[in-house]
């Protein structure tokens, strides 16, 4: 047991349990309103809106080489006017909610790992535990409910300013006819494409947050200790965020599929 | 009142307690000394439960801390106030925000009622008008007197004070040695004070430990072990080195 636990495997499990664990004081801490309002609202503020520039460029030039990608392509076999549809399918499904979660635990999860892991080597952690309050109430609950709520709300942005810049490039630049364009792509995409898009960011802030929160509240001390935690919260939120996906996707068209 | 019994503590390989006993009576003012790196905050750290020994017991008020998880620690912790070695306030919130913390978490008070109680927190520390300024822009002894007024605000029973005179000239130790003394006299606190500031300990202290070889070596009154012709007391009070360490 003892040489499971000092290999990687033994490791990543053992993250794995500890990152469960505090998922479950987090819920059960939610469920008791133990947070406080002001704290949450100023989460929802610095991961919503402070996230707004890096989400709208990044959903914006998706969308567009997206559709020029796609245009290329169908313009072979004389299919121009699906582009549009194409775009907005994998907006919706996969690139919305996959990219606005990469591009939110880069700022997001290095932020909160980098603002936790300072507070936990400069004893603050220590002083907010000394003041009877509880960690996970007053740094995990915020962020993480922030986290759940912001995320889908970027990706909504994200899919709308895609399919909206995609719109523009084809029917302005690359000349697809718009009336045909837009048809063709309320045709193809349908309400359930949003719905698994907005269920997997939904499930990507929280990755996102606990990912940033457990690597700040054990990280090791010293300056090297904090960048070591920055540095992992983005890498393991990230793979995590892809590996998920994956799952996710099996999982959310299996069930659609049962249910239908 | 708080009692240690038996305490173990070690981090990996490193046994930093070995079996340490100590009381300390409500109302009293104890400090604990003892060499750097040998201890001492650790033995502090697990009175309030911030720590959790691998053996022995820490009793608060006749209650076994040692077994109770986070949340029922936090009950036990309402009755302490600490004083972090390194002030540990919070920089991203003003002075007024880091002394106000406890009482907008626990107490229902109105907010021209934390005012008050936050001005009069300041007041007893002698930082009165600080209230808007941040940690970034105070001293260190002004940042030890703020996380000390952070610690009395919501009128705990007992103090506790790691190394509150380290890194702080004379003068500064000096005022800070009178605030504690101030605080534990006029809120009749208990106060535990870890230090190796011989000055500061024979000041705030009526009951003095040592701590020396991971156990509590020698305690009594200051004037009794002050005076004490043990070879191991006199060399800490003394501060004289080791042979072997003068080499060094």
């Amino acid at each position: 047991m003892n040489f499971l636990g000092q290999t990687w495997v033994g490791v990543w499990l053992l993250g794995l349990g500890r990152i469960a664990v505090m998922a479950r004081d987090a819920i059960a801490s939610c469920l008791t309103f133990k947070a406080s309002k002001r704290d949450l609202f100023y989460q929802i503020y610095f991961i919503g809106i402070k996230s707004q520039a890096v989400v709208l460029v990044t959903g914006a030039f998706t969308g567009m080489v997206l559709t020029a990608q796609t245009y290329f392509q169908f313009h072979k076999v004389k299919m121009d006017t699906a582009t549009l549809g194409v775009v907005a399918v994998a907006m919706c499904d996969e690139l919305g909610p996959v990219l606005t979660a990469l591009m939110v635990a880069g700022r997001v999860g290095a932020a909160i790992a980098a603002e936790i892991g300072t507070m936990r080597v400069t004893e603050q952690i220590d002083a907010l535990r000394t003041l009877a309050t509880h960690p996970i109430d007053y740094l995990v609950v915020p962020r993480l409910l922030a986290s759940m709520v912001a995320l889908p709300l970027l990706t909504i942005e994200s899919i709308a300013l895609g399919i909206g810049a995609g719109y523009l490039v084809g029917s302005q630049l690359l000349g697809i006819d718009p009336p045909y364009l837009y048809y063709n792509m309320l045709k193809y995409t349908a309400d359930i494409d949003v719905v698994f898009g907005l269920v997997k960011s939904f499930v990507y802030g929280g990755i996102i947050a606990l990912v940033g929160c457990y690597k700040g509240l054990s990280c090791g001390m010293g300056a090297e200790g904090v960048g070591r935690a920055t540095t992992e919260a983005v890498v393991y939120a990230s793979i995590a965020i892809l590996i998920t996906n994956f799952f996710l996707t099996l999982f959310l068209e299996r069930l659609y599929v049962l249910m239908s | 009142m708080i009692e240690v019994r038996q305490l173990t503590k070690s981090f990996g390989s490193q046994l930093i307690l070995a079996g340490v006993d100590l009381r300390i009576d409500s109302g009293e003012s104890a400090v604990i000394i003892g060499r750097s790196g040998g201890g001492k905050s650790v033995l502090l750290k697990h009175l309030i439960g911030l720590l959790q020994p691998e053996g022995g017991e820490v009793l608060v008020d006749g209650d076994p801390i040692t077994h109770m998880n986070e949340r029922q620690l936090l009950r036990v912790r309402r009755k302490f106030g600490m004083v972090f070695q390194g002030a540990a306030l919070f920089d991203s919130m003003t002075v007024a925000e880091n002394v106000a913390f406890g009482l907008r978490r626990h107490e229902h008070l109105t907010e021209a009622d934390v005012a008050k109680r936050v001005a009069a927190a300041l007041e007893m520390v002698d930082l009165p008008g600080t209230e808007k300024k941040k940690p970034a822009e105070l001293s260190g002894g002004m940042r030890k007197r703020v996380g000390l007024a952070r610690a009395i605000v919501y009128e705990p029973r007992i103090v506790l004070y790691d190394e509150p005179t380290t890194g702080l000239d004379p003068i500064v130790s000096d005022s800070i040695d009178h605030l504690i003394i101030r605080v534990r006299d006029q809120l009749q606190v208990t106060s535990v004070v870890v230090t190796h500031d011989m000055r500061s300990a024979r000041r705030v202290g009526n009951h003095v430990f040592l701590l020396h070889h991971k156990k509590i070596y020698a305690h009594g009154p200051p004037e009794e072990l002050f005076a004490s012709q043990d070879a191991v007391v006199r060399q800490f009070i003394d501060g004289v080195a080791d042979a072997k360490e003068t080499e060094l």
